[in-house]
C-alpha cells in the first residue's frame, strides 16, 4: 500500500465529524490514506488493548507487544481482508490468536504457568463487543458529553480532576455525568432498541 | 446489545479505557516506520559498514530514521537485517 500525509496530533476525544462504517475506513486505508490508518487504529486501539490486559489478562510488556504485533499485521494484511465489514471481528480473532500464542509461549518457559482459558476469554469478548458498542455511541454524543465520559467512566478521573481539566465546580460535573449518561442511553435505544437483558458484562 | 440502565452502560464504558498513547502512535507511525525500516535495510546491504553501525545499535538507528524505537521496531529491523 501507499500512504499519503503526516500522522495528525491526538487529543483526548478524537471527533468523529462524519461517523465512517469499517467498511469504509479500511476502503480509505486501502486507497493508502494515512489518516485513515490512523483513524482505524484510534476507532480499534481500546478493543485490542482490552482484548489483551482483560481478555487474556496479559502483563503490560506482553499486552504491549501483541498490540503492536495485532496492528503491524492488520496493516500487512488489510488487503487480504474477505469483508470490509468484518473488520472487527477479524481484529478480535487476530489479537485472540496471538495473545493465546503469547501465553503458551510464556507458559512453555514456565512449565508452572497455566494454560490459557479460552472459556473465560470468551465471556469476555462477548462483553467487549458491547462495550465497543457503546463506545461507537458515545462517539455520537456532543464533544462535551463525549469528554466528561470518556474522563469519568474510561479514564477513572475523579469529580475534582474533572472539575479542574474543565473548569467546571464539582457538582456541575457530577449533574452533567448523570446527564450525558442519560443521552448515551437514548443514543444506544436509538441504535439497538430497549429491553431484553443480555447479563453478560461481570 | 439490549436493557440500557445506566450502570450497565457505565460498567460497559469502564471495559474499554484508553490504550497507552505511546503504543496507539507507535501503531500509527507504522506505514512511515516500514518505509524507514525498509530504507535503513536496503542502506545496510549496500554499505557494510553503515550495517555494522546499524547492528551495534539498533535502536539509535531507528531513532535516527525519525522512528520511535519500540521492541516491535527495533525486532522487525533485526528480522530484515538477518535476511528474514
Amino acid at each position: 500500500m501507499m500512504w499519503s500525509e503526516a500522522a495528525p496530533s491526538r487529543s483526548l476525544m478524537t471527533p468523529m465529524a462524519v461517523e465512517q462504517t469499517d467498511a469504509q475506513l479500511v476502503a480509505r486505508c486501502r486507497a493508502g490514506e494515512t489518516a485513515a490508518w490512523n483513524e482505524l487504529v484510534e476507532r480499534f486501539s481500546r478493543y485490542v488493548y482490552a482484548i489483551c490486559v482483560r481478555g487474556f489478562r496479559l502483563e503490560r510488556q506482553d499486552a504491549e507487544d501483541v498490540f503492536q504485533d495485532v496492528f503491524s499485521r492488520a496493516y500487512e494484511r488489510l488487503a487480504d481482508l474477505r469483508s470490509d465489514e468484518a473488520l472487527r471481528p477479524w481484529l478480535a480473532q487476530l489479537t485472540r490468536r496471538l495473545c493465546v500464542d503469547r501465553l503458551r509461549s510464556l507458559a512453555r518457559n514456565a512449565p508452572t504457568a497455566a494454560e490459557p482459558d479460552e472459556s473465560v476469554a470468551d465471556e469476555t469478548l462477548a462483553a467487549l463487543d458491547e462495550a465497543l458498542a457503546v463506545r461507537a455511541a458515545l462517539e455520537a454524543l456532543d464533544e462535551p458529553c463525549r469528554e466528561i465520559l470518556d474522563r469519568f467512566f474510561c479514564r477513572d478521573e475523579s469529580y475534582a480532576t474533572i472539575g479542574e481539566a474543565l473548569a467546571l465546580p464539582a457538582g456541575t460535573v457530577a449533574s452533567r455525568i448523570s446527564r450525558c449518561l442519560a443521552k448515551l442511553k437514548v443514543e444506544l435505544e436509538g441504535r439497538h432498541g430497549p429491553s431484553e437483558p443480555s447479563g453478560r458484562v461481570r | 446489545m439490549s436493557d440500557y440502565d445506566e450502570e450497565r452502560i457505565a460498567k460497559l464504558l469502564r471495559m474499554l479505557p484508553p490504550a497507552p498513547e505511546a503504543w496507539v502512535q507507535a501503531a500509527q507511525e507504522l506505514p512511515a516506520a516500514r518505509a524507514a525500516l525498509d530504507g535503513l535495510v536496503a542502506r545496510a546491504e549496500a554499505d557494510a559498514a553503515f550495517r555494522e553501525r546499524v547492528l551495534a545499535d539498533l535502536e539509535a538507528a531507528i531513532s535516527a530514521a525519525g522512528i520511535t524505537p519500540t521492541r516491535a521496531a527495533v525486532s522487525r529491523l533485526r528480522q530484515l537485517l538477518d535476511g528474514g
